[in-house]
């Protein structure tokens, strides 16, 4: 119904290009660094190109070709192992994913929680901002493993990492989403003598879900940084965090893998990040067209 | 004090504390009151106060001193009765309800049960002729239909009392004469009482029966005329004789407060904006 709302066929497609145009720049300049100053190209061990140039970070260590990751990604993920390296990694992504959609609901929640109540308490907003601030500054990796020793259990610890780098931008954006409500609306309300609780929830809640939505998206990436980094001092098995510390310690025999598990790893933000961008389109399709954007 | 009043002040003053200036006198000695079903217009310069004292009448802002009556109550009890409905310069529709969910606002705050208010919300939107735009949304309007959805929306409660801060003087000229007949027809309809805000004169003498003309510094009500035009008012009302003799009589009303600091105003109407809020 809402016309304008939807691009059209056309500039869907023209955005469509320009996306994969950009994948393609990406990997032309990646394989032009390497051509330029890599090592020798071999394919199936013969030797097709010797590079002019000799540059460090272009080597076959520290930049594999594309193809040679593509590759790696169809191959068995370690000798003998059933599963490629790409379904391998699949099954560590969903399973960090759900650790971090855990601690990214828990974080929306506490962030509005938050927010709530900083925006009927100046007192305790002024108390207490300060101590939400300080909070991030705290690098994770030093609070990772205090966290895993308070809580116990690995996975929870994970989860409470996730949503100790979620609940911030929701705290934050929430504050002024609940205040954005024009004062006329306010009074108007007030006429109505409505109660606080009813003012939060026909007003100042539905006001603030365009400022939720942008807190979100940040949020969904962040909930997977916390929980991948999460993962290495909680002792989590299973997922993203504990495959990239093994690559990692792998480097040198096959970068490739540690280069696929960056891959997948953005895939898995991306992913998460578009389910919140998609919710949001939903969830806003009735606003004027300039909100939801 | 009639008991038949709706609305009735009596030595009522408002003062604001300016930062940096002091304290501003916004109203003075203001004494007014207002029958059952009278259509009253507040008429004044900018910083006149003329807002405050409406504001006055909803409670969304209490009297320095003097006593406010709605409905023979104190103006905060006739807010918790909800006793009046009100229609501000924005039309402040909640962008995320469309038309009829915005007219039912405080139908579901009174808790009005799912009939009654599904009954009224189609009422009222015959009432301002929205019908075909149930399911519009806001941003889908113009600035005249939308004024007409918040029109709707004050009356849905059915509240003894209407009242209107500048409700057309976002509109243009055509849209304004258009919505002065509009709002005249309502008000025939369903014989409530008005108190209507507005600097435009020809505006305040086409709908009124009675203009209250303010000054500024302090506000007050220098002069109350009695508009005696025939009714039904119609687009003949706007080019007979006497409408114009009392278009003049309005002016020349206004006319004892000019020159004015203009700096002042600006000051009071910061004050009174923030005052307000609460």
């Amino acid at each position: 119904m809402t016309a304008g709302a939807a691009p059209s066929r056309r500039s869907r497609r023209r955005r469509i290009v320009a996306i994969l145009g950009f994948i393609g720049l990406v990997l032309v300049l990646w394989e032009g660094v390497k051509f330029i100053g890599g090592d020798p190209w071999r394919v199936n061990g013969e030797l097709m190109w010797t590079p002019p140039l000799d540059l460090k970070f272009a080597t076959d260590i520290n930049l594999p070709h594309v193809w040679s990751i593509a590759a790696a990604l169809g191959d068995p993920w370690r000798r003998s192992a059933d599963t490629s390296l790409f379904m391998f990694l699949v099954g560590k992504a969903l399973y960090t994913w759900r650790e971090a959609a855990i601690g990214f609901a828990l974080g929306a929640v506490t962030g509005i929680a938050l927010a709530a109540v900083f925006v009927h308490s100046q007192l305790l907003e002024r108390a207490f901002v300060p101590y939400v601030v300080a909070s991030q500054t705290i690098p994770i990796v030093a609070l990772a493993p205090m966290i895993v020793f308070f809580v116990g259990n690995e996975i929870l610890a994970v989860v409470v990492v996730a949503t100790y780098l979620t609940f911030f931008p929701v705290t934050i954006a929430m504050i002024r989403g609940l205040r954005s409500p024009d004062p006329r609306a306010l009074e108007l309300m007030r006429s109505y003598a409505a109660k606080r609780r009813t003012i939060f929830w026909k007003l100042r809640m539905p006001a603030s879900v365009p400022y939720l939505f942008t807190a979100l998206k940040i949020a969904a990436t962040a909930s997977i940084v916390g929980a991948i980094v999460g993962e290495g001092p909680g002792g989590v098995q299973d997922g993203l965090g504990r495959a990239i510390l093994d690559f990692n310690q792998t480097y040198i025999t096959g970068p490739e893998k540690l280069w696929a598990a960056i891959l997948v790893t953005a895939l898995l933000g991306i992913t998460f990040y578009l389910v919140v961008r998609i919710a949001e389109l939903w969830w806003l399709r009735d606003r004027a067209p300039d909100v939801a954007t | 004090m009639s008991s038949q009043a709706v609305v009735h002040l009596s030595e009522v003053t408002k003062t604001f504390d300016v930062p940096g200036r002091g304290t501003m006198t916004a109203l003075s000695g203001i004494d007014l009151s207002i029958g059952q079903g009278e259509f009253v217009s507040l008429i004044g310069p900018s910083g006149c106060g003329k807002s405050t004292l409406l504001r006055l009448i909803g409670d969304l802002t209490v009297p320095t001193s003097g006593t406010v009556e709605v409905n023979g109550k104190p103006a905060r009890q006739a807010r918790v009765d909800r006793d009046y409905g009100i229609v501000f310069q924005s039309p402040v529709l909640f962008d995320w309800r469309n038309v009829e969910e915005n007219v039912r606002l405080p139908l579901e705050l009174i808790g009005t049960d799912k009939a009654a208010r599904e009954a009224r919300v189609t009422e009222m939107l015959e009432l301002v002729e929205l019908s075909d735009f149930r399911r519009h949304h806001p941003y889908q309007l113009s600035g005249g239909m939308q004024q007409r959805v918040s029109i709707a929306r004050a009356l849905a409660f059915e509240p003894a009392l209407l009242l209107m801060d500048e409700p057309f003087g976002a509109l243009d000229e055509m849209t304004r004469e258009r919505m002065n007949s509009e709002v005249l027809k309502v008000w025939t309809q369903t014989g409530i009482t008005v108190v209507f805000v507005t600097h435009s004169i020809p505006e305040a003498v086409f709908l009124s029966s009675r203009v209250a003309v303010m000054s500024a510094r302090p506000g007050r009500i220098t002069k109350v005329v009695g508009i005696d035009l025939p009714r039904p008012r119609t687009v003949e009302t706007r080019e007979n004789r006497r409408y114009f003799e009392l278009v003049t009589e309005v002016r020349e009303a206004l006319r004892g407060m000019d020159g004015r600091v203009e700096a002042d105003d600006a000051a009071l109407e910061r004050a009174t904006a923030e005052g307000g809020i609460g």
